[in-house]
């Protein structure tokens, strides 16, 4: 038992985490391209034409999965935060850091692609309903948190700050998720939900899982290599920095 | 306690806080987050009087009529109906029987003058087929209903 957890704080310090991240990263990169290719081909080629809107819905194995991610980061961005703030464990923070722009994008990316579907099926690209708006706060509280971060020149101070501001974010993540339940809005409510079957073609949601862990492996990929940079620009008056940049 | 322990039982309280402060405030909000309200609600006089709103519902079954650029339709709850009068170009799924959410202002006369007509589509995902097989049985039930009923 002692054992155990020794191995695993191990990983706590940057040294070894850095060439474990390196390991790693051509892994969920090949991932990522098998499940994109597998997903984009069964989107395109493979699921069937929606019966209500034809071809325009397949918008959603990119815009469902951006979406998916970009509050899935937010809460692993919060609890690496957190992590750091309660235990000060270095990595920590170098990791909610490495997210923010991974999560910020697949944000940019759902209200763009859900703008792009909007004009078309319903009428409009945008509508100040409770699921667009609270999903466009969470782009902007990406966005403050990598501001803020990038503001404060001390980057042990600059975690903890990032760390309140994210942890407060989190109360919008289930807004954003339970919205179309809560309040009537122009955005459906889920097609896939965990006390029911999926209401949906067997071939579309298949190209809609692949493309959701394909989006999965890419950010893991981005994130651990973007982890490796801050690791490396942090510690870069250690000994070993200078060994491994050599 | 620690330090440690107490940041934590810090950062737990802190946030536990943040929470009902939250959901206190969206239950203040409630109403005011809905982006529309329905014909039953506009029947019981809780729609905005004077100012521009928006009601979502169906579109009742063989209601829309076009003389010439205007459209005439009801929108129903299946309680209520409100009849709408919208000049302009609709959405492709704009249809008899489908969710929309329109925007404009209710005239005297009862009509709610439309400026914009918004498709409101669901959450189902089917191919053509499947649609169609849907449709037959769904027909087919009601025939059988009719038959009954006789």
């Amino acid at each position: 038992m002692r054992q155990s957890i020794v191995h695993w704080f191990k990983f706590a310090s940057p040294q070894s985490f850095y060439p474990l991240a390196g390991r790693m990263i051509p892994w969920f990169w090949a991932a990522a391209a098998i499940f994109g290719i597998a997903g984009l081909w069964i989107s395109f080629f493979v699921a069937p034409t929606d019966a209500q809107q034809g071809e325009g819905y397949r918008i959603i194995f990119v815009h469902v999965p951006a979406s998916w991610m970009s509050m899935f980061i937010y809460l692993v961005m919060a609890f690496w935060a957190g992590l750091g703030l309660a235990l000060n464990t270095r990595v920590s923070g170098m990791m909610a850091q490495a997210l923010a722009p991974t999560g910020a994008l697949m944000a940019a990316l759902s209200l763009l692609t859900g703008a792009l579907w909007g004009k078309p099926m319903w009428g409009a690209w945008w509508v100040w309903d409770a699921r667009l708006t609270s999903e466009l706060i969470l782009f902007f509280l990406y966005l403050g948190f990598m501001a803020l971060q990038a503001a404060i020149d001390d980057p042990r101070r600059a975690d903890k700050a990032g760390a309140i501001l994210a942890l407060v974010g989190v109360v919008n993540i289930p807004i954003i998720y339970f919205s179309v339940k809560w309040w009537n809005t122009l955005h459906q409510g889920s097609t896939i939900n965990l006390n029911k079957a999926p209401s949906m073609a067997q071939t579309m949601l298949w190209g809609m899982m692949l493309m959701a862990l394909a989006f999965w492996m890419y950010s893991i990929a981005m994130a651990l290599m973007r982890v490796r940079a801050i690791i490396l620009e942090r510690e870069r008056h250690t000994e070993w920095v200078k060994h491994a940049v050599e | 306690m620690k330090p440690r322990q107490k940041r934590i039982a810090l950062i737990v309280g802190g946030l536990a806080s943040l929470a009902l402060a939250a959901v206190l405030t969206l239950n203040a909000l409630d109403s005011n987050i809905a982006l529309y309200v329905t014909p039953s609600e506009v029947a019981a006089g809780k729609a905005p009087q004077g100012k521009a709103f928006r009601i979502g519902g169906m579109v009742k079954e063989g209601s829309v009529k076009r003389q010439d650029m205007t459209v005439h339709f009801v929108v129903t709850d299946t309680a209520k109906d409100i009849p709408v009068a919208y000049t302009g170009i609709l959405p492709d799924l704009f249809k008899e029987g489908k969710g929309a959410v329109i925007q404009g202002r209710l005239g005297g006369d009862g009509v709610f003058a439309a400026s914009e007509v918004l498709a409101k589509h669901d959450e189902n995902y089917m191919p053509p087929e499947a649609q169609h097989a849907l449709d037959q049985a769904k027909k087919a039930q009601t025939t059988l209903g009719a038959t009954a009923n006789k």
